[in-house]
């Protein structure tokens, strides 16, 4: 306490640099519109980039948007030499692997959250959790690779007989080919990115669940399941449906692994067990290879496709984060 | 009446033990199942990557051999690596500046109103598929100038700004706010506090972020798939402005010959993108975890 300087040359010098020079004020002035400027320039570019995609992409599929309309979208037959380009096969097959890595992947992940975040003690959960955030690291084309050699030979050789001789009444579940190369497997690998992916987000949702209301329904006698699906999922479902959303845009865009394993074909069938094709893969696998004007033009009309469904589930996982996430005052 | 769902017409036993019965029972017994499901679900996905990683760790592990490493096709695989980490460094150093100067736009200068669209940009950006940057690329590009290493770079720099911006936000609000107040109250100037107080704060953060976008870059196929994939691989490619050789694009037209031989050169590419990929990720993290312990304090 006894330690204050005398008030003599210390404070006074420090007191006149503080009192700035008119120069000063001017490079201050001049530094803070420069930095501001070049901020906003950056979030100007990424905009500016978003808007140049949109642009590229439909005017490279101008020529096909022209020849075809809007019937690209049914038209079953996809054949080069002939300049017959219509999406339906590859956009069935988009669909059909989206919904199955989905349909397996979204409870899988969702219960690998609740395990994380609920269930295991801390020193657990910090092992499992980077493992499985370790998943969404690995490369596509490697997974692919992986689906193509190791995981499509399984498949071909026990699970599609097994499947198609108990399911085989359903039409997905039709005679299984000679090689792995299927939309199953595409299913598969895509279940796989995606599980990682949606497994993280709620794991996150329902650390944020508070804690006092789940201790309050366990103190009203409710067992732990009964506590998680009383109090944690219903506070959570619309963050769940956007990490949902988020996971089927990986799914949907997915292109490399998927034309790795898939078998590249183009016709439209229901069949999981013969090869097909998604309209991702099938750019990768022909854009370098494209044979006429025509051909790129229906790839970036296939592109334009992917582009409108992706911002739109972008645009939607947002929304309902916003319109949801703050209404039920459980959520942050 | 009855407590614990014992018949009331039993006679009382004090010393019986208080163990659930009925409905209490078949309560437990779902609650337990659900949560052997749950544990079963996280061992799946620890299972799926520990097969993985075997695969490729036990296949890669024969291809590779000092040669493998230090020679060119046909024989090693050296400009493929040095390559790919040429094309990431080049789209790394473009992405860095504009990612960290998005989130500080968000951070410190958008306000309330701003906020969500831009936020909203990078969220449309980050979930866009690679693929159509791929094309995006090809269609201004590449189409008519023809391929090189550098419009590669500028495809993985799209990929890896929404994941610089995003992590660099995170640790910018991590920043104390009486640490901003306390340079106001002295009268520095808002761009010498940002420059001097807040981002060296954030620097840790910052490396992070981008370590992790570099991990993700250096395995995206796509767009270099589309837009630099002409290059032999028989010598080390120096110039950005050629076609470069690159892991990514090796694995992809090697798994879809069917070569026996081409299978073991992927496998070992596997091995060793796995390797740098897991590396930098890991180290990302031992990282983050140092600057967080050190904000905190």
């Amino acid at each position: 306490m006894s330690a204050t300087p005398p008030a003599g040359t210390a404070s006074l010098k420090l007191a006149r640099s503080n009192r700035q020079s008119p120069a000063r004020k001017r490079a201050d002035r001049f530094g803070d519109l420069a930095l501001f400027l070049v901020c906003a320039a950056a979030a100007l570019l990424a905009l500016l980039v978003i808007v140049l995609i949109a642009k590229e992409v439909i005017e490279g599929a101008q020529p096909a948007i022209s020849k075809f309309g809007l019937s690209f979208v049914t038209n079953t037959e996809w054949a080069p030499p002939l300049e017959k380009f219509g999406g339906e096969g590859v956009i069935l097959g988009t669909l059909i692997t989206s919904a199955m890595a989905l349909a397996i992947g979204a409870p899988v992940a969702i219960s690998i959250g609740i395990f994380l975040a609920l269930l295991a003690p801390a020193s657990v959960r910090n092992v499992i959790s980077p493992l499985v955030e370790m998943l969404a690291a690995i490369p596509s084309v490697i997974l692919g690779f992986w689906g193509l050699l190791i995981l499509g030979p399984v498949l071909v050789s026990t699970i599609e007989p097994f499947l198609h001789s108990t399911f085989g009444f359903i039409p997905l579940f039709g005679e299984p080919q000679t090689t792995g190369n299927s939309v199953f497997n595409a299913g598969l690998i895509l279940t796989i990115m995606v599980i990682p992916i949606i497994a993280s987000v709620s794991r996150d949702l329902f650390m944020a669940v508070p804690r006092e209301l789940q201790d309050g329904a366990a103190a009203l006698g409710s067992t732990r399941w009964e506590v998680i699906r009383g109090v944690v999922l219903p506070s959570t479902v619309s963050g769940m449906t956007a990490a949902c959303l988020l996971g089927l845009g990986r799914a949907l865009g997915e292109a490399i692994a998927v034309a790795q394993v898939i078998g590249g074909a183009t016709e439209s069938h229901l069949s999981l067990f013969r090869p097909g094709g998604t309209m991702a893969s099938l750019i990768a696998l022909q854009f370098n290879s494209a044979v006429s004007q025509l051909h790129t033009s229906s790839l970036y009309y296939l592109a334009a496709l992917l582009l409108v469904i992706g911002i739109a589930s972008n645009l939607l996982a947002s929304w309902i984060g916003q319109r949801f996430g703050g209404a039920g005052g459980v959520m942050r | 009446m009855s407590v614990f769902g014992r018949p009331a017409d039993e006679e009382l036993d004090p010393t019986r033990p208080l163990v659930p019965t009925g409905n209490l029972r078949r309560r437990h017994a779902v609650s337990r199942i659900v949560q052997a499901l749950a544990i079963a679900a996280a061992l799946g996905a620890v299972a799926v990557l520990v097969i993985v990683i075997w695969a490729v760790v036990s296949h890669g592990a024969k291809a590779i051999s000092w040669e493998f490493l230090t020679s060119g096709y046909p024989n090693g695989v050296a400009p493929y690596i040095v390559g790919t980490a040429e094309i990431v460094a080049i789209a790394t150093l473009m992405a860095m500046p504009v990612g960290v100067l998005i989130a500080l736009f968000l951070s410190e200068y958008a306000g309330r109103r701003w906020t969500r669209p831009v936020q909203l940009v990078l969220d449309v950006m980050n979930g866009l598929p690679s693929i159509i940057i791929a094309v995006f690329i090809f269609a201004l590009l590449v189409a008519h100038q023809g391929q090189s290493g550098f419009k590669a770079s500028i495809a993985l720099a799209i990929i890896e700004v929404p994941l610089i911006a995003r992590g660099t936000q995170e640790v910018l609000n991590l920043v104390p706010g009486h640490q901003r107040e306390a340079a106001d109250a002295l009268g520095v100037a808002r761009w010498r506090s940002i420059l001097t107080i807040i981002l060296p704060a954030a620097s840790g953060g910052i490396v992070t972020a981008t370590l992790l976008s570099v991990a993700r870059a250096a395995g995206e196929t796509a767009p270099v798939l589309l837009i630099n994939s002409l290059a032999k691989g028989d010598t080390i490619q120096l110039n950005p402005f050629q076609e470069i050789p690159n892991v990514p694009v090796r694995i992809f037209q090697l798994s879809e010959e069917a070569n026996p031989e081409g299978f073991t050169e992927a496998w070992g590419l596997s091995l060793i993108l796995i390797a740098i990929i897991l590396a930098l990720g890991l180290s990302s993290r031992a990282l983050l975890n140092r600057s967080k312990r050190k904000m905190s304090r």
